[in-house]
Parts: C-alpha cells; structure tokens; sequence
C-alpha cells in the first residue's frame, strides 16, 4: 500500500463526493421541506439527462445545460400541483407508493419513446482535458461539476435560509396551521420547492449525462446512493447532506483501493454504522423515539 | 361499511381487468391456429435491457421473412415473447412458455446467469432451446445438457477472436495487462479464460480488479490503473458499464491502449463521439462482407430505419436455422430438431464459411471477428464506429480451435 495512492483516491474522493451531491440534493430539498419521499427522482434525472441530449443538438451543450434543468423544473411543478399536493397530510407511505409508480412510468415511458439502447453523448470538446496537480490527475470536467455542485448548493442554501421565501417554507415544515392563520397560502411556495428540488435532479442529470450511460434505468441507477447520502446525512439536514456526500464519496474510494468487490457496498455499511450510532443521521434533527 | 356495487364500477372494474389481463400477457406475432409456436426470452429491462431490444428486432424480422416465403411445412411460425428480467423469472417464464403455451421450442436470453435457468427448464421438458446471447463457457461446460444448443460464441471464442488480433499488434508477450472484470458469473468465467489465455502466450496480469455491477463511477478504478502504468486495459464488463467505462475511460483522458474480452455494438453506439477506442471482438458486425451478411444489414435498415447488431444476428439465425432444420426434417418435433442439429447440420449464417453445432457441448463453431475502433475524425456517421481488422481463424485453420477445449467438463448423452 502506498500512501500517495491513498491519497490520491481520498482526493478523488471528495471530488465524486460533488457527484452524490448533485443527485441527493434535490432528493433532500424535497424530503425536508415538502415532506415527500419521492422516489421520482431518478426519473427526473434521467429526463433531465435525456432532454440535454436532445436539445445540445440544437442548443448546444451550453444552452442545454439552462434549459434542461428548468423543463424539468416545469415538470416538477406540473407533478407538484396534480400528484405530490394531495399527500402532504397523508400517511407517508403514500406519497411513497405515489413517487414509486411515477418513477415506474418515467423509466417505461423513456424507454417506449427512446428505446432502450443508450443515446450517444459525450462531453463537449471544450471541456475536455485533464489538469495535473504534482502527480495527481483531475478531469477538467470534473472540476466543473465539483464548481456547479458548490455553485446549486450554495444557492440553495441561500434561498432557504436567507430569503424571506425560506422562511416561510421553513415556519411551514414547523407548523403549517399556524403559517396557515397568518394568511400566508402555503400552496405556491411548495410548488416552488417542489420545482427547486426537482430542477436540480434534472441538473444533475444534464451534467452526469456526457459520463454515465444515457439509457432508460438511468435513474434507477442512481437512486438508491442519493437516499443513502440523505440518511446518513440526517434526514431534514442541509449541511448534513453535503458532508454525507463528501463522507460517502471517500469511503467508496478508499474502499476501491483496498478491496473493490465491496466499493458499492461500503456505503450501505457505512449508514447502517451511523444509524446505529446515530439514528437521527450526522446532522439530522432528534428523533425522540431512537434517542 | 356497505359496498355499493353500481353498474359504473362494474363496468369500470371489468374494463380495467381487460386492460391489467392484457398487460399481463405475452405478446403474441400474429396469433392463429395451426401455427408453428416459437418461444422467444429476452431481458428487456435492466442493464442487458438494451441488446434484449435489438434481439426482439432481429427475431421479428426472421418470422416475417419466413412467414412471406410461406411458413414452415406450410404452416405459419407465431412468436411468444416474454421479458425474462431475472434468472427467477426466467425459469418460471420458461415453464409457463412450454406448458402452457404450447411453444416448440424457446430461443434467446442474454444473461448466462438466466440462460442457465432456462436451459435446466429445457433439458427437464425436453424442449429444444437456442441460446443467442450467453457467453458463459461454463454453460458449454459443468452446465450443459443436450437440448441446450449455443449460437452466440463462448468467451474462449471471444478471447481467442480478439487475442489473436492483440498477438499481432505485439501487446501480449512480455506486456502488462490490468483488467476490469464484472463481479458476477460472467465476468468471473472471462477472467478465467482471459488470465489463460495470457498465461498460454506470456503476458502479464499487472491487476485484476472487480467491479460490482451497479457502479456507475470508475474513477478509483481508472486512477488504480493510472497508478499501475500497465501496457494495456482490458474490459471484461458487460452491457452499460461498457460505456460508463468507456466514457469515463477517455474523460480521465489515458493512454493505455485498451481491448476488451466481451463486447457488443450497441454500448459502443452509446458512448458518444470520441470516446470509443481499442479492440474489440465480436461473433458479427455489420461490416461482414457475405452476400447474406448484407442482405441482412438492407432489410433491417429497411425495416427499422437502424443498422443490426450482433445480438439481432443471433436471434435471427437461430429462427432461420430452425426453420430450416424443421422444413429438412418434416417435423416441428423438438426431439428430431435436437437430433439433426446434433448430427452436424451445416448452416450459412452470414459468414464466409458455413457453421454447425458440435455434438460435444452444442457450441456452433463458426468463425470470429475482431474490430478497430475508428479515429473520430474518420467517422462517417454515429454509427460508423470501427473498422473490421479481420476474420478469425484464417481460411485455412479448423474453425473450432477457437471453442473451449474439449476437456470433458461437459457430458452429453
């Protein structure tokens, strides 16, 4: 075992930690502010993937990185007004069954529109490249997403916890009624969370697009890590998002590096570690019942 | 709570039932009486999902070709197609296509994990099943069984069709080889024959790392390989991870040459401009120069507006090749397909000589290919990805040095 190795794949590490941002982001936004699960997610993912292959065609990969992600947040509000608006009161597991025959229909639906063999996509010229830092090497094109990760965090955080928007949403997680008593109508600001956290898997799914496979079950694929991030990080944590992403981001890595039949694995034991340890998540809020 | 039963949702139940039973049943080509019933299986969801879809293609495209010219023994062939999804559903999918569809035989499947399923379904029923996509040697092995017949190549034929290209290019003897092996049943057996097939002409085995089959990300692998300097990557993935591998292969932007063990057209369609590169074998491509071959490559352009792949050959030979059999026979009985196909019938499946099955494990032995992949700037189109290095063995050889060796693993009758 060499040290430099190690460090380079801890290094590379946090750097595909911005890659489980980017899909868990929106998957959290979602959870902690629209009380939805919505296993939807990679669907709109896989939209957002297959819109930016075919408007780059048209647009180019620059135009298509607008545009995809704010149809899919279209989409998102579409979803939100029709499907997710008549289950926020209800038992959670409805909203989950909900979200689980949507992503059903997404997959099936791209899959009878687009066939099932993956569309051709890469990533554009000018973004190619690689840059070395002493012996350690970094795609320019993952540098960029680890910037748009940042950039979507960064600018979320903000809208929640430092608009006026944000507060309201959040005195809404807290206790509707009272929001409800103050003659604020709750109904367009989970809307437009519901197109926010949508909108960013359909971002998410535009930039992963040029590296991963662009087929049907695309979503599927990724699904179940952006939960994982989620869990660990504490269901209803901002910050714990990001540092779960980073965390599973490295462990997977350092995983590869001793033992990689059980890369992929390495993170569903590192959460089921943190549930035991800590059932609210890294930074998740209290659970009375687990604690 | 008293339940109303109003004529509304009576109605509506029944009409809904309709559409759920509909759903729920096989498609069926041009269902008649008297027809001949061809069990067709294939994933077509999951990560093969997308050559179960060009197979579909392929075995469509035989039955009307067959069912123009007037049918088998006059009468006409009906194709039953089920999505086999898992090894599971495969079995049960299997039974239910021989039992109660009434099927003469089954063709296809693309998982060696499912194939397997299928032909233990097989042997108990005694109904013949061709399959066109698995390449487990293992199933010409340990696992065989007389009614089980192959006409997509084994992954002794896929090494030995590609290696002898790699003997060439000087990239095995003395060379160090890095390997990324897909951790399930296939993946294991083509690192199996691949790491003797290096030994056997003195390359190296620098590393040999397992990727799980859900792993979207290579980046710690490919900066393993980074960190290993080997002379040469090789591929043994399967299906999407092929272009994930791919893709991200040519983003981190390394030099090694790459070749692969397992392959097929249709991943490499989907990696984009750019990114495909190396050599790579297969059982048939479209730039195979037969007379059938390109009669083949016009009607499916014709009929589905896209170039066939090398899962579509398979599929549709294996329904010409019955069809064939059955008209040489006079009988739709599976026993006397078993029979005359075992007997060493010989087959023009689009390739310069004639194939047959081998009565030693039921493996066709037919010739090989290896491709090219081709310079970007040279592209003509998006698919128009590689150039063909060549057939294998050469005119002269015995086609079956490139089957697995006859080392009496596999005991038929």
């Amino acid at each position: 075992m060499q040290l430099v190795f190690l460090l380079e794949q801890v290094l590379n590490g946090l750097l595909v930690g911005a890659y489980y941002l980017l899909i868990a982001l929106g998957l959290s936004l979602i959870f902690a502010l629209g009380g939805i699960v919505n296993l939807a997610h990679g669907g709109f993912y896989a939209i957002g993937a297959y819109l930016a292959v075919i408007l780059a065609n048209h647009i180019g990969f620059a135009g298509a990185f607008i545009a995809s992600p704010l149809i899919v947040g279209c989409f998102g509000i579409v979803v939100e007004r029709i499907l997710f608006r008549r289950f926020y009161r209800s038992d959670p597991i409805l909203s989950l069954l909900l979200t689980f025959g949507l992503a059903m229909v997404i997959e099936q639906g791209l899959r009878i529109t687009f066939g099932a063999t993956p569309l051709p996509f890469s990533i554009p010229p000018e973004l190619r490249g690689q840059v070395l830092v002493g012996d350690f090497i970094y795609p320019r094109y993952r540098l960029i997403i680890l910037g748009v990760a940042v950039a979507a965090a960064t600018a979320t955080w903000f809208i929640v916890f430092r608009t006026t928007f944000g507060r309201v949403v959040r005195a809404g997680v807290q206790n509707p009624d009272i929001v409800g008593s103050l003659g604020i109508s709750l109904a367009p600001y989970m809307t437009a969370i519901a197109a926010l956290g949508v909108g960013l898997a359909g971002l998410a799914g535009v930039l992963l697009a040029p590296i991963s496979g662009v087929h049907p079950a695309m979503g599927a694929e990724i699904l179940t890590a952006a939960f994982v991030v989620v869990v660990i990080g504490g269901l209803g944590s901002f910050w714990g998002v990001i540092v779960a992403a980073m965390l599973v981001g490295v462990v997977r890595g350092v995983t590869i590096y001793f033992n990689p039949s059980w890369g992929e694995a390495s993170m569903y034991f590192l959460m089921a570690l943190v549930l035991l340890l800590r059932p609210r998540g890294l930074l998740g809020e209290r659970i009375e019942k687990f604690e | 709570m008293k339940y109303n039963l109003s004529r509304r949702t009576l109605l509506k139940s029944a009409a809904g039932s309709a559409l759920v039973a509909g759903i729920g049943m096989p498609a069926i080509v041009k269902a008649q009486a008297d027809a001949i019933r061809i069990g067709h299986l294939t994933p077509l969801t999951g990560f093969l999902g997308p050559l179960g879809e060009y197979a579909v293609m392929g075995i469509k495209l035989a039955a009307e070709e067959i069912n123009a010219a007037g049918g088998v023994l006059g009468r006409k062939i009906e194709l039953v197609m089920e999505d086999s999804v898992n090894p599971q559903t495969a079995s049960a999918k299997a039974e239910r296509l021989i039992e109660r569809d009434k099927v003469a035989m089954i063709i296809g499947e693309i998982s060696s994990a499912s194939g397997l399923a299928i032909g233990q379904v097989a042997n108990r029923m005694k109904t013949v099943f061709i399959n066109t996509g698995c390449n487990s040697d293992a199933l010409r092995g340990a696992s065989c069984n007389q009614y089980m017949f192959h006409i997509e190549a084994a992954n002794s034929m896929y090494v030995e069709g590609v290696g002898s290209y790699l003997l060439r290019d000087n990239l095995v003897k003395g060379k160090k080889w890095y390997t990324l092996t897909a951790d399930y049943a296939f993946g294991h057996d083509l690192a199996r024959v691949a790491r003797n097939f290096l030994q056997k002409h003195g390359g190296l085995l620098a590393g040999d790392e397992l990727v799980p089959t859900d792993a979207t990300d290579f980046s710690p692998y490919l900066l393993k390989i980074r960190q290993a300097q080997p002379d040469i990557v090789a591929s043994n993935l399967a299906g999407n991870q092929i272009t994930n591998f791919l893709k991200q292969y040519a983003e981190y932007g390394l030099k090694f040459p790459v070749a692969g063990f397992g392959f097929d057209t249709v991943v490499a369609w989907g990696a984009g401009k750019g990114n495909f590169s190396g050599i790579w074998p297969l059982v048939w491509h479209h730039l195979v120069d037969t007379p059938s071959s390109k009669k083949y490559v016009a009607a499916f352009q014709n009929k589905y507006g896209k170039l066939p792949d090398n899962q579509s050959w398979g599929d549709y030979n294996s329904l010409k090749i019955v069809a064939q059999s059955m008209n040489e026979t006079k009988s739709a009985d599976p026993q006397k397909l078993a029979e005359h196909l075992r007997k060493g019938a010989k087959f023009d499946v689009m390739k310069a000589r004639e194939a047959y099955f081998r009565s030693y494990d039921n493996q066709m032995v037919m010739e090989m290919y290896a491709v090219r992949a081709k310079d970007p700037a040279k592209m003509k189109d998006q698919w128009d990805i590689y150039d063909a290095l060549g057939t294998v063995p050469g005119p002269t050889e015995d086609m079956e040095i490139l089957a697995p060796p006859k080392d009496g693993t596999c005991k038929i009758g």
